[in-house]
């Protein structure tokens, strides 16, 4: 039988566990745990990612630093590589700082149909920055990203948790003239 | 497999017997069809990633990968259809649009399962021609080189890292194109296992890095031998260009290494041409060192030695290397017993020899049997790195679900969850003795101590334990109430219906107990003939300042004997104050011998190289030592003389780690202050070990030159990390080590390995010691 088929678990877990982030990420993170058998904690990782990543209690929200990651594995007793296998595999964990606002704008196929790439123009030239650049201030970071499941209002970009179809010019105008 | 339970299938027209369940691959491995493959390694667990083992089976619409689909009765497969060869090479081609075109640069090359595979299914053009993807190679340690644009992401290495190794350190990171096997975080392999990886990497991603583009592989011969550092006795294949090895990989044997290798055995080879390699006869005189020819070294050593003996045959002492091959033993004992001398031992290491000593110490069961365990003691012992192929073996019973018990002096770094009962080196010794008692053990010193709950709780377990063993290791054996823990650990067994066994020393600590390389009727042990210096000695094989269990009282009675003859492979500082002659030994790939393994089976090698400069096989060497000093039976011309004479003798001696214990012994280590635990690192076992540079270059070996003592301790008395401290220990010269806290040593104790740089100067392994700030 594989590691895969067995929770994987350091050989001894370490202590000082309630030195780690806030209460407040501890109980997220504790609450995905509580949903899983006690012998696979690991299956709470990439929620707990995603806790340490949103929460802005820390000086690098909206990213995963080195330390945030190996914090995660010291929390769930995994060995580190194993948390750093997950984050680089999924795009939405960032392992560099990013910008207040992340703007994933979709360049999949229906989105590039309906005309993404007039959106993505605009908006390089709007914030004077390329796909996969932060803006020096620090507001803005621009993303690529592949379909996102609303195809139907395309083009589409998403800031934080919210959606934009049915993109123009103009209507990027708007909304970024509304964030703060 | 009983009749009911097989099933037939087919595989390319030949009808097949299988068990149900089992994969494809497998039973066509079985019968010889070769089916072509990367991920799958039938020691890891099945991945299915490399799609290169597509197979055609009736019935189902498309290829089914062979490492991955169970056997039905009545399956028909063909492995070359059409269908199966099309989409092998669908895979191959696209393992290769991202791989490189090194392969005159590639130390896999000539091979290289990718290469082998890619002449049967690539194809002669390459229909990509769009830019391959390069990746960073990181600094993996000092055993394994990287180049991973190579890779073809099969995680061979990541699964042995998790399933075998224990210690998940190498990982897939990235997604798709992006994703690259490494560390993430830059840091060198810490397994003890690590070079296991070269043989698994299909391609040349993983290499060795002491072999790094020293030889082809078409260039080499393959020889085989045993590995001579640790009494699991690993089955090898020397690779040798042009009379000189080059590289050791594992041949495999089931019963004992299995298909994997210890980086001690893998990379010891570098030894054999160290700079201070022996090559001449050495002769002192007038204080001098003077190279000499083989003739008069001899005739100086049978001179010296039958001066030193005068007309008393116990004025002379041998002490023998516990690696050394039976036939040099046997031929070692033979000179010195004809020589009249009782004093002869190879337990060079062990602190204490009172009380009845067992007959023939071992592993107390087959090797195999040690992963079927269900509860392990083990007392004094760190297998994971004394003999790593044990404690892998250990580690799968635990992964099984074995219990696992330690008891020692200080805190181990395991790569498996198992308890550890740590105290200090004297209140060691009290636990250990509260097991017995929990056992029903009522004399000497169990009567003093109180038993507490948690040791009638373990003794129950151990009783109720269907596969039960208590082992006693190395630690054990150096510590000066050995006689009594032995004495303790043999009684737990007996009351628990357990079976005791011995991590005995060296490569074969088995043959030399069954040779009875111990003393003879009023004899002096290893201990007794250096604390009553003897006139002569004779020395094989050993380091005086490094393989001595007190290095200080042994130096110093060494230094005052008339004559000390040595039979080394190497020259060193120590030998050279002490010795008058020393004569250039082969080292264990150079000579024919036979070992002995911790599990009592014989296994004979032969020289795979031949010995360095004149370095003579130790056979022979003591063959015209004993025809000089005119003693009789030393007429041999082959060491298969040498061996069948030597298993005349044993006879149907068996080993048997059976003796009477001894319920009065007292505990003799004193309290004080500060106790030392003198452990012995993986990488100081012998004179060839401590020279291989790459093995030194590892952490272990690093690791292995501070002296630890408990934070708080370290507090106490004011030492910082970093701080050069002075030690000293009552009858020994001061010697300066690096601090290192930490807290795996427990308080009271001061963990300072023997036989490293700067410990010739100490005395005992245990004991008291006295440190302060250099
Ligand atoms: S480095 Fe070698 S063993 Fe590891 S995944 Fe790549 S090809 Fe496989
Ligand atoms: S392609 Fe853009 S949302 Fe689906
Ligand atoms: S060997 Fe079957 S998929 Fe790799």
């Amino acid at each position: 039988m594989g590691f895969k088929m067995q929770p994987m678990t350091v050989p001894e877990p370490a202590p000082g566990k309630d030195q780690l982030f806030t209460p407040e990420i501890r109980a997220e993170i504790d609450r995905w745990i509580a949903k899983y058998p006690a012998e696979w904690k690991q299956s709470a990782l990439m929620a707990a990612l995603v806790a340490v990543q949103d929460a802005d209690t820390d000086n690098n929200p909206g990213w995963l630093s080195q330390k945030d990651l190996d914090d995660v594995a010291h929390y769930l007793d995994l060995p580190p590589i194993a948390v750093y296998e997950v984050a680089t595999f999924y795009s939405m964990y960032e392992l560099k700082p990013v910008g207040r606002h992340k703007i994933c704008v979709c360049t999949n196929v229906s989105c590039m149909a309906c005309g993404s790439d007039e959106i993505v123009s605009h908006l390089e030239g709007k914030l004077g920055i390329k796909l996969g650049q932060t803006t020096e201030d620090g507001h803005y970071t621009l993303k690529e990203v592949e379909c996102l499941g609303a195809c139907g209002g395309a083009p589409m970009f998403q800031i934080g948790k919210q959606y934009y179809e049915n993109l123009t010019p103009d209507r990027v105008d708007e909304i970024l003239d509304g964030l703060e | 497999m009983t009749e009911e339970s097989t099933i037939t299938i087919e595989v390319d027209g030949r009808a097949l017997k299988a068990a149900p369940g089992a994969m494809l691959i497998d039973v066509c491995d079985a019968a010889g069809i070769h089916i072509p493959r990367f991920c799958y390694h039938r020691k890891l667990s099945l991945s299915a990633n490399c799609r290169m083992c597509l197979v055609e089976v009736e019935k189902v619409p498309r290829p089914l990968p062979a490492c991955v689909t169970p056997v039905n009765d009545g399956m028909k497969v063909t492995t070359n259809s059409p269908m199966a060869v099309e989409a092998q090479k669908g895979a191959m081609e696209f393992l290769l649009i991202n791989h490189p075109l090194d392969c005159p640069i590639c130390d896999q090359g000539g091979e290289c399962e990718l290469q082998d595979v890619a002449l049967g299914y690539g194809s002669d053009a390459s229909r990509y021609a769009e830019a391959k993807r390069v990746v960073a190679d990181p600094d993996i340690g000092p055993l394994v080189a990287t180049d991973l644009t190579r890779c073809i992401h099969c995680t061979r290495c990541v699964r042995f890292g998790a399933e075998i190794a224990g210690i998940r350190e190498l990982g897939a990171t990235g997604r798709g194109d992006h994703m690259t096997i490494g560390t993430y975080v830059e840091h060198a392999m810490g397994s003890e296992l690590a070079g296991n990886v070269i043989d698994l990497c299909p391609v040349g991603a993983l290499t060795s890095k002491p072999f790094r583009f020293q030889a082809r592989a078409w260039e080499m011969v393959q020889r085989d031998g045993i590995a001579a550092h640790d009494g699991v006795g690993s089955n090898v294949h020397y690779h040798l260009r042009r009379d000189q090895i080059l590289r050791v990989h594992p041949k495999d044997n089931e019963a004992v290494n299995e298909c994997w290798l210890s980086d001690r055995d893998r990379f010891s080879y570098q030894a054999l041409s160290a700079a201070d390699r022996l090559l001449k006869p050495l002769v002192k005189q007038g204080g001098e060192w003077r190279e000499t020819d083989w003739q008069s070294a001899l005739e100086a050593a049978a001179q010296g030695l039958a001066q030193a003996r005068g007309d008393d045959g116990n004025q002379l002492g041998g002490l023998l290397s516990p690696s050394a091959s039976l036939e040099e033993l046997y031929l070692a004992k033979k000179l010195m017993r004809g020589l009249g001398s009782a004093n002869l031992d190879h337990r060079l290491r062990q602190a204490d020899f009172r009380g009845d000593p067992p007959k023939v110490p071992w592993l107390g069961g087959p090797i195999a049997e040690l992963e079927e365990q269900d509860l392990v003691v083990i007392i004094g012992a760190n297998p994971r790195k004394d003999q790593p192929l044990l404690g892998h073996r250990i580690r799968k019973a635990a992964m099984k679900g074995a219990e696992v018990v330690y008891f020692n002096p200080l805190k181990l770094d395991l790569n498996y969850r198992a308890a550890q009962w740590v105290a200090n080196p004297r209140d060691w010794v009290l636990e250990v003795a509260n097991l017995a008692k929990a056992a029903g053990v009522r004399k000497g010193v169990v009567n003093k101590i109180k038993v507490a709950d948690h040791h009638k709780e373990l003794f129950k377990r151990l009783k109720a334990a269907d596969k039960a063993l208590v082992l006693v290791g190395d630690l054990a054996m150096g510590h000066p109430d050995y006689g009594l823990l032995r004495c303790l650990a043999a009684q737990v067994a007996e009351a628990a219906g357990a079976r005791l066994g011995f991590l005995t020393p060296g490569a074969n600590g088995v043959g030399a107990a069954l040779l009875g390389v111990t003393p003879g009727e009023g004899g002096l042990d290893a201990q007794a003939m250096l604390a009553e210096p003897r006139k002569g000695y004779l020395l094989l094989g050993i380091d005086p300042g490094f393989d001595l269990e007190n290095p200080a009282q042994g130096l110093n009675a060494l230094m005052k004997a008339e004559c000390v003859v040595a039979l080394s492979s190497f020259r060193s500082p120590d030998l050279e104050t002490v010795a008058d002659v020393i004569l250039p030994l082969a080292a264990a790939p150079e000579s024919a011998g036979t070992f002995f393994n911790i599990e009592g089976t014989q296994q004979g090698f032969n020289g795979a190289a031949p010995p360095a400069g004149e370095a003579r096989p130790g056979w022979k060497i003591l063959r015209v030592l004993g025809n000089l000093m005119n003693l009789g039976g030393f007429d041999f011309n082959t060491p298969l003389q040498v061996r069948d004479e030597a298993l005349g003798m044993l006879g149907d001696a068996a080993p048997d780690n059976g003796f009477e214990p001894d319920p009065a012994l007292e505990l003799t280590l004193p309290e004080a202050e500060l106790l030392r635990i003198g452990e012995l690192p993986i990488y100081s076992v012998d004179p060839m070990v401590r020279r291989a540079p790459a093995l030194q270059a590892t952490a272990d070996a690093q690791d292995a030159a501070y002296l630890r003592l408990n934070p708080e301790d370290a507090k106490r008395l004011g030492f910082t990390a970093g701080d050069r401290i002075t030690v000293s220990q009552p009858q020994a010269r001061k010697a300066v080590f690096e601090a290192r806290p930490d807290p795996a040593v427990p308080q009271g104790a001061v963990a300072l390995c023997t036989a490293i740089p700067g410990s010739q100067a100490l005395a005992g392994r245990f004991g008291e010691v006295t440190l302060e700030k250099a």
